[in-house]
């Protein structure tokens, strides 16, 4: 292969550039308007650019680009630019490339404000606060009709997210509780022994379990493997205009998607909840009883005089709680859905993210009016 | 129309009439200043270069967009305004076939067919899966009752779309881009198909499209989207809106020529 030549030279009123060699996109081109204002001026006033292209080898875009450029010079600099020295195909090429005038589209991104931007934030948060709203109102709607039996329930997908987040969310369930029970007896080992209390272990970790961590980590599993899941399947249902046959047909995509995902989970949710708390303080014991030699009679002796049925009924109402928010989220986020690749993806993530946020909100707000009344 | 069936009493309101309506997507406007009526019984195909608005129109008639301004009249009520019962009474009127076919992916094709079926009627199981039984032997796919849609190729696919857009008898049955995704036959003999149940069941078809050879054969009447004027221009039926073309872009879509575009 010849390498890329470009001789500038000029003749009276024109400048002649004599192209050489093979011109192929994998090697470095020169610019035009470099090599002609590096080229020597011989006095005489240019009028127009021409070409010699006798030595010229194998081409490609490479060539096309560079006399693009070539062009751009001349209507810039008001020179006329000679094409009767390239050969026919690229003057052919050059004609299609010019062919249909550059469109002013005004696609390039405005520039506004920081106040602007803060008010458009302002609105499209007030926007997305009143479709949240208007979802959950919808959902709430939908329920009613279904109490009062003016719509047929879709039992089949009921008894689906039923399944799905009973037998098929234990494994992952019993693992989180499990640690996270050990977790908590290691921390009350290594502190409550520092004051001799090693024996209160069993208060720490049938608290921690029935009240908070229970409730919690089933939550946050929950909410990124079902919330997302809701997502994705209603977020791929609303893309394939599977949820627009339901509007056009005059039934409701409530009715017949969101309301039987957010009641299975809704239902299925305080039983996981009682699950992981009893699997939390199933590990926390193995630890008490390894590490801090108490037996376990003494350990669920602990248990009995400490804990109450409160403790276990504020769990399995956060659960509930929990379930409801994390189906919203999903269900919300769903329907929400945008219609490109990536927006069952982003659908699914912020579900999570919603799902998660909810949850973390909703337990503070039940913990402190658990304060309030004493629980 | 020479068919008597399709004589109807004068004065009575068309299916579908539509009075000045504007689409916008947010500030962008899509389309404005359309007016026309669809007749009773008849095929209108909604044509125009790709990007120029049909499907936006189509989702405006059948509901899922409300108008920026004008009005949609279906059977002489306001579509666009009404909401709950009226809109659901007038929605169970009309059925759909998406662009893909839209059948919910999780039912079998008797259960998609079943669904709307018992949602709005009170047959028992037996009546209904004998309805659904005929509609989709109607479209060419008996035996195909417990088949799942991923299963089925695309023409079949729309195919028992069409089933469901049927199963509730609508009065006007309206096509999304029938032909696209489809072999040369499949979409023929989805055009076929059209013309016989629009004769036999005596419905109004809407269809929109940008398929020559379909539009040429179904079509009584095409309206014709023009993307540059943003509004109609031009409203007759195919072939003498060819031979007599009110406008360049008008000729050029219906000769398939490319000649003085840019």
């Amino acid at each position: 292969m010849a390498a890329v030549q470009v001789e500038i030279r000029q003749e009276r009123h024109t400048l002649l550039a004599v192209l050489a060699g093979d011109w192929e996109l994998e090697r470095a081109t020169p610019r035009f308007d470099r090599l002609v204002e590096e080229s020597p001026s011989e006095g005489a006033k240019l009028r127009s650019i021409g070409f010699d292209t006798t030595a010229l080898g194998e081409w490609d875009s490479s060539l096309l680009t560079f006399l693009l450029q070539g062009i751009d010079y001349c209507e810039a600099h008001a020179l006329e630019f000679r094409e009767e020295g390239l050969p026919a195909s690229v003057t052919r090429l050059l004609a299609l490339a010019r062919a249909v005038p550059e469109q002013n589209l005004n696609l390039e991104a405005e520039r506004i404000s920081a106040v602007a931007r803060l008010g458009r934030a302002g609105l499209s948060a007030y926007r997305g606060a009143l479709a949240a709203i208007t979802f959950a109102g919808d959902v709430v709607d939908g329920f009613i009709r279904l109490l009062l039996r003016r719509t047929r329930f879709a039992w089949r997908d009921f008894w689906f997210v039923v399944q799905s987040n009973s037998s098929g969310a234990l494994p992952i369930v019993t693992l989180i509780a499990f640690l996270v029970g050990v977790i908590i007896a290691f921390l009350g080992a290594v502190v409550l022994r520092r004051f001799g209390a090693g024996y209160y272990v069993s208060y720490l970790v049938g608290y921690g379990m029935l009240r908070e961590m229970g409730a919690l980590m089933t939550g946050i599993i929950m909410a990124g493997r079902t919330g997302a899941a809701f997502a994705a399947e209603l977020g791929s249902m609303k893309i394939t205009e599977e949820i627009d046959a339901f509007r056009t047909l005059g039934m409701s995509p409530t009715d017949h998607l969101v309301l039987p995902r957010m009641l299975g989970l809704f239902a299925m949710m305080p039983l996981l909840t009682i699950y992981a708390a009893f699997i939390g303080i199933l590990g926390g014991m193995i630890v008490a009883i390894s590490l801090l030699e108490l037996s376990p009679t003494q350990f669920v002796a602990g248990l009995l005089t400490a804990v109450t049925l409160s403790d276990g009924l504020l769990g399995l109402f956060k659960g509930t709680v929990f379930g409801l928010l994390i189906g919203y989220a999903g269900c919300l986020k769903g329907m929400q859905t945008g219609s490109d690749a990536g927006a069952v993806g982003r659908a699914a993530t912020s579900a999570v993210v919603l799902g998660i946020t909810l949850i973390i909100a909703a337990n503070a707000v039940v913990d402190w009016l658990a304060a309030l009344v004493e629980v | 129309m020479a068919d008597p069936r399709r004589e109807r009493v004068a004065g009575e309101a068309p299916p579908i009439e539509v009075r000045d309506l504007t689409m916008t997507y947010d500030s962008f406007v899509v389309m404005e200043g359309l007016s026309f009526q669809v007749r009773r019984g008849e095929i209108f195909v909604i044509m125009g270069g790709s990007g120029c608005g049909k499907t936006t129109l189509l989702k405006h008639l059948i509901g899922l967009e409300k108008p920026k301004q004008g009005a949609i009249l279906f059977e002489g009520e306001d579509f666009g305004a009404a909401d709950g019962a009226a809109r659901k009474r007038m929605l169970r009127r009309m059925g759909v076939l998406y662009q893909n076919g839209a059948l919910w992916s999780g039912l079998t094709l008797a259960e998609n067919v079943a669904l709307p079926l018992e949602e709005f009627t009170s047959l028992d199981s037996e009546s209904i899966a004998e309805v659904v039984s005929l509609k989709l032997a109607l479209v060419g796919l008996r035996g195909f009752e417990s088949f799942y849609p991923a299963a089925l190729s695309g023409g079949m696919r729309k195919r028992a779309a069409l089933a469901r857009a049927l199963a509730l008898d609508p009065e006007v049955l309206f096509f999304d881009e029938p032909s696209s995704g489809l072999d040369p036959v499949s979409a023929s003999r989805l055009d076929d198909l059209i013309l016989q149940l629009s004769e036999s069941f005596d419905t109004t078809t809407v269809v929109v499209s940008h398929d020559l050879a379909s539009i040429y054969k179904i079509a009584d009447r095409a309206l014709f989207l023009d993307i540059k004027r943003k509004t109609m221009t031009a409203l007759g039926s195919p072939g003498d809106l060819r031979d007599n073309p009110p406008s360049d872009e008008v000729r050029q879509f219906l000769t398939r020529s490319s000649e003085g575009v840019p």
